[in-house]
């Protein structure tokens, strides 16, 4: 069981020494002025920088506007996305003539239409809230199809052996077999909601988080730029993993 | 003898049910747009006439200046996608072929791959300054991701017997990466490279837009600046057939690989 256990944690030590070896790489190397210290601030110094940044800036107020756009983006996706998505697995002709249309969506560069955006709604958080939305639909639109057509046959049968209505069908049948395969396509629409919302706030210099990094990075604060972007990644990737978490326990065990 | 009659297929129809919905589509969308221009109900020129957005479109193509953005955007996501995709593969296959490796490393990929890159974009333009090997950056960094983790997936995928075929010749580490493991991760490769140009795309226009003089990224926003609606739409109709015209190519030819090895 020891042994278990350590073979388990090598991997996570090896990743996280490799990390910490190569901060305190780059920190020898900037110290010993063979990288500028004007274009790579010392990991210690954007260390230094974080409590900084979190108080002076207002970091959890920023937070909070890019969680309120970001939940807003996701109220929508899911109203108007599983919306789609349902009315494309009832009627199969809509389906046949669009879905290859929405899957053209899911690759096109959405974000580029910020500009748009911009022209329509103003610098406001509508237009970051719109782009959130316009970028993760597809993937809720595809993903909430794949789950209703994906119902097991035999539970569709029951629900018909049982004389359901349409209608109970949908809420008792279709709906429950394809909720973790709609959490998939919520979850995703979510990341690309994300990605564009702190994306668009840092074009257009308004918002929450990525609004702060631009501010930052106009006042030439290399430290608080540095360490911004490291507090956008952590908040990122502790939001993929909690979603990833939620997404496991939901999927069916087989 | 009973005679049997020739079964033959009922004839199809010359338009299917399903031609017949996209055009009405697209048609009622058309007359909305039309209409809305013509009502005045939204602010002037941000839903301009379809018939001036086609004359804008026609003039954008026709414009020499718009075929050397082109260029040089079509420039920046090419060497993006040839040194974010080659240190993707590399890395990908590295950690695809060692189980430690890659459970020390791959967590990494996968949780870093989805956070939003261009709040990397300062840090690009100090590093690379504000010309295009800050963009070429920009888009190396969108697209590394992806191509790693599908390179990684995809060498994990290999059929072991062809590994150990390769062994058993005593193929070196070249040999067996040439020979063995490209040939057959071919596929994921393939949808790795779909993935990363669509990312790639995103990250270098997205930093035109934000600073630079040149490509279709300044373009866009520089019709943003001169609220010059036609051309900002006319742009984003160029946009959008080419990325999704580009996407479909790489598509298909993964598709007509995969038909190939059947």
């Amino acid at each position: 069981m020891i042994a278990r256990a350590q073979r388990s944690l090598l991997p996570l030590a090896i990743g996280v020494g490799t990390l910490a070896l190569s901060i305190a790489i780059v920190e020898v190397l900037i110290r010993v002025g063979v990288v500028n210290r004007f274009i790579v601030p010392m990991p210690s110094q954007i260390a230094g920088a974080f409590e900084r940044v979190i108080l002076e800036e207002d970091i959890p107020h920023r937070f909070l506007v890019t969680a309120r756009e970001a939940f807003w983006a996701t109220m929508l996706l899911a109203l108007v996305g599983v919306s789609i998505g349902v009315l494309l697995h009832r009627v199969k002709l809509l389906r046949d003539a669009t879905e290859t249309w929405v899957a053209a969506m899911a690759s096109a560069p959405t974000v580029l239409m910020y500009p748009l955006f911009l022209v329509i709604f103003g610098r406001s958080e509508r237009t970051i809230i719109m782009m959130g939305f316009v970028a993760g639909l597809p993937a809720v639109i595809l993903k909430t199809i794949e789950g209703l057509s994906g119902t097991r046959r035999v539970l569709i049968d029951v629900g018909r052996s049982f004389k359901l209505s349409q209608t109970q069908l949908f809420w008792k049948i279709y709906f429950p077999a394809a909720l973790p395969t709609i959490f998939v396509g919520l979850r995703l629409g979510m990341i690309f909601a994300l990605i564009n919302i702190v994306g668009v706030e840092f074009l257009i210099n308004f918002g929450g988080l990525g609004q702060l990094i631009n501010d930052l990075a106009e006042r030439y604060d290399l430290p608080g730029t540095y360490a911004a972007i490291c507090f956008v990644v952590l908040v990122s990737v502790i939001f993929f993993f909690l979603t990833d978490r939620i997404e496991r326990w939901l999927r069916p065990a087989d | 003898m009973a005679e049997t009659g020739r079964l033959t297929a009922p004839a199809a129809p010359a338009v299917s049910h399903v031609t017949l919905v996209r055009v009405a589509i697209i048609a009622a969308i058309l007359l909305t747009w039309e209409a809305v221009a013509a009502s005045g109900l939204l602010f002037r020129d941000v839903v301009p006439s379809l018939i001036v957005i086609g004359r804008a479109l026609i003039e954008l193509l026709t414009e020499a200046a718009y075929y050397w953005h082109l260029g040089v955007t079509a420039g920046e996501i090419g060497s993006a996608l040839l040194i974010g995709g080659l240190a993707g593969l590399a890395v990908g296959i590295a950690l695809g072929a060692n189980p430690l490796l890659s459970r020390s490393f791959e967590a990494f990929l996968y949780y870093l791959g989805p956070t939003p890159k261009i709040i990397f974009f300062p840090v690009m333009i100090m590093w690379f300054g504000v010309g295009p090997g800050s963009k070429v950056a920009m888009g190396v960094l969108s697209c590394f991701f992806p191509v790693a983790l599908s390179a990684a997936a995809g060498m994990r995928g290999i059929d072991k017997v062809l590994i150990r075929v390769g062994r058993s010749f005593r193929a070196s580490t070249w040999q067996m990466v040439t020979k063995i493991y490209l040939p057959a991760m071919r596929m994921p490769i393939l949808n790795g490279v779909r993935l990363g140009l669509g990312v790639a795309i995103i990250g270098t226009l997205l930093a035109e837009t934000k600073l630079s003089n040149r490509g279709l990224g300044f373009l866009i926003i520089n019709a943003y600046s001169t609220f010059n609606m036609p051309r900002m739409y006319a742009l984003l109709i160029v946009l959008f057939v080419l990325s999704i015209g580009v996407n479909a190519l790489i598509g298909r030819l993964g598709g007509v690989d995969s038909r190939r090895t059947r």
